[in-house]
């Protein structure tokens, strides 16, 4: 079990550079809880996080109201119906937001700086969250000249795929 | 709405790093305060209501046990609430619908946080599934894409989305230097505001609220008790409350119908039809200075991508025609599950004449707001000096 949590720890667990307990009068109890989970993604996120290895990117449609969502989803969030048809996205999109994230904390998924974008895939009819790279972001200036010439971003893979969402390494400019 | 209902009494800790106090005891601070200033005992309350962040927050599940004394909650019921950053507004609601309904006449409501117990970003990143949506956990992340999406929607500027924010910023931590209870206390300029470091660009050091340990008590009750019981009750005149989709792209956050629903509902409910110009002060959800430029707007506060403009002629700045959040709002007091309801205790303050140094003047109409979750849940409360 030790070993388990301790594998969790080192998955989440990056450097907390601004997180001490000071020096204080009173005292402190220090006490921390780690709890391992193994969450059920059914069968819809199951096939969505099988194509993403197989560097396909999935969503379903709304029979009703025809919407294309991604990730693909089991059912529709604004008809309730089945979303049952699969979709095949193309790889390419426009970028609706952006943000360049400069600071640490706990339980980040990349070491910064990074660039988390909301990205609309041609054929989807809503954004997927995720991030925008493939260009020097050291400098914030920099990266926002550069980010008012993007509009079109296109997914990069990652070489080794686990079949999560991070098979994607980032959407970069076109 | 149901029965009239009335703020009869409010209050709140000290807020800032409360190493001093034990959680237990930081709650019943603010639960003592509210019975002094309501001058009724815990006798007199036939339920309580209480809320937070997730009690991870501070490492807890179910913490309004470990506080079950300090609630004075021993032999009454008890229900929790909580949507996130909204909690504090639900909290309220709750205790509004308790007693609107007729089911009790005296409600206690409390919500609290003690942010320095734990990791409050590591908290924000429990909020979402870990598998679709954490990257953009942190709330900075979630906030300042949607800053962005706003200013893109309506081709603003970043400049004077950067002046506006600035402005929003100074006008908070000067409310925050006349408000004894808020938790930075700071004089800035706008300068130190647009020069400070990037932490999710484009939002800077003092465009994001702190991380804060505090509580907030209000007592709720119905006509015929308020009447009873209080000289100068604060009024329930509308409140409103909306939810979203999960999934953050699912919908435009430019135009956040959340908000916009909300304070429709709350708006109708107390008979206003021009908000900016019947409202006399509002208490504004600003964990965000650009979040707030887009909350006037969507809060019908302003014209849908005006929100700089207005902010810039010093429309709600203090002495303007609508102050926003003279207490020094989120930006300089953040106990998280604490802040919406705060914002209901300011808003009460301010139409009883008992806000102190940052009193408006004469304020008998004001606005209190939260929002929750990534971008999914807006909570409204507006309180009146008059029935």
């Amino acid at each position: 079990m030790a070993e388990k949590y301790k594998l969790i720890k080192d998955l989440v667990r990056m450097e907390i550079v601004d997180f001490t307990f000071p020096k204080k009068e009173y005292r402190t109890g220090r006490h921390d809880t780690v709890l391992p989970y193994n969450w059920a993604l059914g069968p819809t996120w199951t096939r969505f996080f099988d194509g993403l290895k197989e560097g396909k990117i999935f969503g379903t449609r709304c029979k009703k109201c025809n919407k294309v969502l991604v990730p693909a989803r089991t059912f529709c969030p604004s008809c309730y119906e089945d979303m049952e048809e699969w979709i095949e996205l193309p790889q390419e999109g426009s970028v609706e937001t952006w943000c360049l994230v400069n600071y640490k904390y706990y339980g980040q998924v990349k070491k910064p700086p990074y660039i988390i974008g909301q990205i609309r895939l041609d054929k989807a009819n809503c954004s997927l969250t995720h991030f925008i790279g493939g260009f020097d972001l050291s400098d914030p200036d920099k990266v926002r000249r550069k980010m008012k010439t993007v509009s079109r971003v296109k997914a990069v893979w990652s070489k080794e795929k686990h079949g999560d969402i991070y098979d994607i390494a980032y959407f970069k400019p076109i | 709405m149901g029965r009239a209902v009335a703020v009869i009494g409010t209050g709140q800790t000290k807020h800032g790093r409360r190493d001093d106090l034990s959680y237990p005891d930081l709650v019943r601070e603010a639960v003592k305060k509210v019975f002094e200033d309501a001058g009724i005992t815990p006798k007199d309350v036939d339920g309580v209501v209480y809320g937070s962040m997730p009690s991870m927050m501070e490492g807890m599940a179910y913490n309004h046990f470990y506080f079950a004394d300090a609630l004075r909650v021993v032999g009454k019921p008890l229900l929790r609430t909580e949507t996130c950053g909204s909690t504090g507004q639900s909290v309220a609601h709750t205790a509004i619908h308790w007693i609107a309904s007729g089911m009790a006449d005296v409600v206690l409501a409390v919500a609290s946080e003690k942010e320095h117990e734990g990791d409050a970003q590591a908290t924000m990143m429990t909020i979402l599934e870990p598998f679709l949506m954490v990257t953009i956990g942190g709330a900075p992340v979630a906030f300042s894409l949607q800053s962005r999406e706003w200013m893109g929607y309506y081709h603003i500027d970043d400049d004077k989305a950067r002046e506006a924010a600035s402005i929003v910023s100074v006008d908070s931590h000067d409310g925050g230097l006349k408000n004894p209870l808020a938790h930075i206390r700071v004089k800035l300029t706008k300068e130190d505001v647009s020069k400070a470091p990037i932490i999710t660009y484009p939002v800077r050091l003092y465009d994001v609220c702190p991380t804060s340990d505090g509580a907030c008590a209000v007592i709720f009750a119905s006509e015929e008790k308020a009447k009873k019981i209080c000289k100068k009750p604060a009024w329930v005149k509308g409140i409103g409350f909306r939810g979203e989709e999960y999934f953050i792209g699912d919908s435009n956050k430019a135009v956040w119908q959340s908000t916009i629903e909300a304070s429709k509902e709350a708006y109708k409910e107390a008979g206003i039809t021009n908000p900016l110009k019947e409202l006399d002060v509002a208490e504004v959800y600003n964990p965000f200075s650009y979040q707030e430029l887009m909350f006037l707007e969507c809060l019908g506060l302003c014209p849908p991508g005006e929100a700089p403009d207005y902010v810039i002629k010093g429309t709600f700045s203090p002495g303007g025609e609508l102050p926003c959040d003279p207490s020094g709002g989120v930006l300089c007091t953040n106990p998280i599950g604490a802040a919406g309801l705060i914002r209901v205790a300011e808003a009460a303050l301010q139409v009883t004449g008992k806000a102190g140094e940052h009193q408006v003047e004469g304020a008998k109409l004001a606005l209190s707001h939260a929002m929750g979750g990534a971008e999914q849940f807006n909570g409204i409360t507006i309180l009146g000096s008059e029935l």
